[in-house]
């Protein structure tokens, strides 16, 4: 899932057989901003309604809760979940079992009931499910980049050897004997 | 490049290109040896390796299945990968983190020296140590290993100066920024490192040493090298007089090809090296060729790991730098005292944002979990690499579930944990915490032991026949022109990183070869 599945609010076609949508607003001081197309944005999707996005989305914030992490980045991990259920009907029905199984007011239900519940289900195919599908998707695009601080690959930029690999001024420096010299 | 015939019976067979097939492609073709290099991986390039991890990961890891039980960590952490290794061209030394420390005299002279520890299957190396520190000399200076023979050291990296400033806290003294196969400067044709800590994508810049953009186009310019990427080994047949004589692969049209062969050097990685032999069973060897003392997949080891995580109050940006730029060697010691046998090294490590979650925290979610992410930036890192028991029954077998998509059977690794193993892992993980905690971590998290990066022993070299597979130079006991030519020959795994062990003993192996070739020998 890339960042490019999440489309501004107000230009995006829906798709043909969109089920569903997930929409949220990006604030505006944000460094996401300049990360996606438009501060209103939307993720259409293919095989779940609203309330089933709703739910899961609940889901994959309880399971990995960071309070200031953006909703887009969590709707990625919807998105990628959806795209599975929209390719197998076997995997669809499997899913769309597993959100019944967490009750209409899940999403609304205040976070201490949300870990009781899924506590209760944590050894199902469904949750392992969810939960790996969350390690997989949620950390791996710009939007968890930027709010981690993660700078990523540094190829493209010569490395980090003279971008800050050995800045850290808060502990004293290591002597030249037991490490070495920068490269001239 | 050459080409040689399928009939012809004068070449020799080399099965895997990473560390040990590499080298001895290398070793053999530049002493005018002909050679047909066997590879299941295809050929990229430096630019060809993808900066998304997840898409490099699956760009060179070998994937086909593979089922396991026992009571490692692995089993709970990574059931359906256990072991991690390539399928390239260059095998794991295009995702390895070029650590290469030397074992120690103790570690091979492992059963002398901890004595009758039940539930082992110790064995002493069959070579003295002085033997292999002659040939570690040539392997260090064939790859570029800093801190020996006039290669700089590392710059220390932020997260490097973190575990200086640990270790030195509480006592430690042979604190530095580790021996690694990557240049600190332009060497060998090829440039220095640029510290972008992507070590475990494929280094773009070629700075760390792999097979793939070393040994393996010096052996193809010898001209004596016929290279067969995406050729996959199933079985290596023999004559009746028990001599190997030909090796059954895919071609990369998944075509059955059956290459004669002069004598054969395996290379798989351990856990396919184990099962490559299994897989060749014959009427004469029951069990698996090379397999009459039954050892053949037995007394595997993989290092005993776990990552250690400090969180400071202040920023680390730990994953700048080259991965494993720093060690700390004061445990690599035998001391019964601390309750364990054999030793461990605390090596520094960093893991990508989303590798991180993937492989090295422990189970678990909410906010328990979420914290540490948290803490992204102000993280610490190291990883412990332990000397794990050999058990005989820590094996490789044929899995009687798992099938390839050639319909054979998968490698099946059984792995439990030893009371030493977990004494060891324990105190190494309280060691690391209290370096953190010397220098104000605000909490330290450790990990259970993940993936299997490391794979030893399933084809051991031993004095006597009967407790291992290979003979001093990694010559099968029981068929004569066979060689192991990788990580399964290693007779215990010691404390250290096993590629320069490795690299070393292929080179000493090439050099037999050599003389048993023009002796009329093999
Ligand atoms: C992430 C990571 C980091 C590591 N870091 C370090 C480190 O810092 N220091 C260190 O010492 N070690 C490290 N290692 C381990 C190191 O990479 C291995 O020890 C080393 O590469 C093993 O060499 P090998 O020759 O046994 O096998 P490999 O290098 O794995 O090569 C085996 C090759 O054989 C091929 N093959 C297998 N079966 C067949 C078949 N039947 N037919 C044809 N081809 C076949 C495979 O595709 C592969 O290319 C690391 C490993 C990993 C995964
Ligand atoms: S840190 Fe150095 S060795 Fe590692 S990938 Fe970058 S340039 Fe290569």
């Amino acid at each position: 899932m890339s960042v490019e599945h999440v489309v501004s609010f107000d230009r995006r076609s829906f798709m043909k057989v969109a089920t569903g949508v997930i929409t949220g607003v990006i604030a505006a001081t944000s460094p996401l901003a300049a990360l996606v197309p438009s501060r209103a944005w939307a993720v259409d999707l293919g095989a779940l309604t609203d309330a089933q996005g709703a739910a899961l989305l609940a889901m994959i914030r309880t399971i990995a809760p960071h309070d200031a992490l953006d909703s887009a980045a969590y709707a990625l991990v919807v998105a990628a979940l959806d795209k599975d259920a929209a390719a197998s009907a076997a995997v669809k029905s499997d899913l769309l079992t597993g959100i019944t199984t967490l009750g209409v007011g899940f999403a609304q239900s205040p976070e201490s009931a949300r870990i009781a519940q899924l506590k209760a289900i944590e050894s199902s195919a469904f949750f392992q499910g969810v939960r790996v599908k969350t390690l997989l998707v949620l950390y791996n695009n710009p939007i968890a980049f930027a709010h981690f601080g993660y700078e990523g690959e540094a190829f493209s930029k010569g490395g980090y050897l003279f971008r800050g690999f050995n800045d850290l001024k808060w502990l004293p420096e290591v002597p030249l004997a037991d490490s070495g010299p920068m490269p001239v | 490049m050459a080409q040689f015939d399928l009939n012809d019976d004068s070449v020799a067979v080399i099965i895997g290109s990473g560390a040990g097939g590499g080298t001895m492609a290398h070793e053999l073709t530049r002493r005018g040896i002909k050679v047909v290099l066997l590879e299941a991986g295809g050929r990229l390039t430096p630019a060809d390796f993808s900066q998304d991890p997840g898409a490099a990961f699956g760009q060179l890891t070998w994937l086909d299945p593979r089922t396991q039980s026992g009571t490692w960590d692995a089993a709970k952490t990574s059931p359906n990968m256990p072991a991690w290794h390539c399928k390239t061209l260059g095998g794991t030394t295009v995702h390895w983190t070029a650590a290469t420390p030397r074992l120690q005299r103790y570690e091979m002279e492992a059963r002398s020296t901890y004595g009758d520890v039940p539930g082992t299957s110790l064995v002493d190396w069959p070579i003295d140590h002085s033997e292999l520190k002659r040939w570690y000399v040539l392997a260090e200076k064939r790859m570029g290993v800093t801190r020996r023979h006039g290669m700089p050291g590392m710059p220390a990296c932020n997260n490097f100066k973190v575990m200086y400033a640990g270790a030195r806290k509480i006592g430690y003294k042979r604190v530095h920024t580790n021996y690694l196969a990557i240049n600190t400067k332009a060497r060998d044709g090829r440039g220095g490192c640029i510290q972008q800590g992507f070590c475990s994508q494929g280094c773009k810049t070629a700075a760390k040493w792999s097979t793939l953009y070393t040994e393996i186009p010096r052996a193809e310019a010898t001209g004596h090298l016929d290279l067969r990427t995406r050729s996959f080994a199933t079985r290596i047949e023999h004559d009746v007089a028990g001599r190997a004589n030909a090796v059954i692969y895919r071609d990369s049209q998944g075509n059955e090809q059956r290459q004669k062969a002069r004598l054969v050097c395996v290379a798989g990685n351990a856990i396919e090296t184990a099962r490559l032999l299994l897989l060749s069973d014959s009427a004469r060897f029951p069990k698996g060729l090379a397999n009459g003392s039954d050892q053949v997949g037995r007394n595997y080891c993989h290092h005993l790991t776990s990552f250690i995580w400090g969180v400071f109050d202040q920023p680390v940006y730990a994953w700048r730098g080259a991965t494993l730029a720093g060690v700390v060697e004061d445990e690599n010691i035998h001391n019964p005292t601390r309750g364990f046998v054999g030793g461990y090294h605390l090596e520094l490590v960093a893991l990508d944002l989303p590798t991180l979650p993937l492989v090295g925290m422990p189970y678990g979610w909410g906010r328990g979990f979420t914290d540490l992410i948290d803490n992204y930036r102000n993280l610490a890192g190291m990883l412990i690499n332990g000397e794990d028991m050999p058990q005989a029954n820590n094996r490789i077998t044929l899995s009687s579930t798992g099938k390839d998509a050639n319909g054979l059977p998968v490698a099946h690794i059984h792995c439990d944990d030893h009371p030493n193993d977990i004494a060891l892992r324990n105190h190494a993980r309280q060691q690391g915490t209290k370096m953190y905690e010397a220098i104000g971590a605000r909490q330290v998290v450790t990990s259970p032991g993940s993936v299997a990066t490391h794979q030893m022993g399933t084809a051991r070299m031993s004095k006597d026949p009967s407790q291992g597979v290979t003979n001093p130079y990694g010559r099968s006991h029981e068929v004569p022109n066979l060689f192991m030519s990788d990580g399964s020959v290693l007779s215990t795994p010691g404390a250290a990183n096993p590629t320069l062990t490795i690299v070393s003993l292929a080179l000493r192996q090439a050099e037999h070869i050599t003389k048993e070739m023009a002796a009329g020998r093999v």
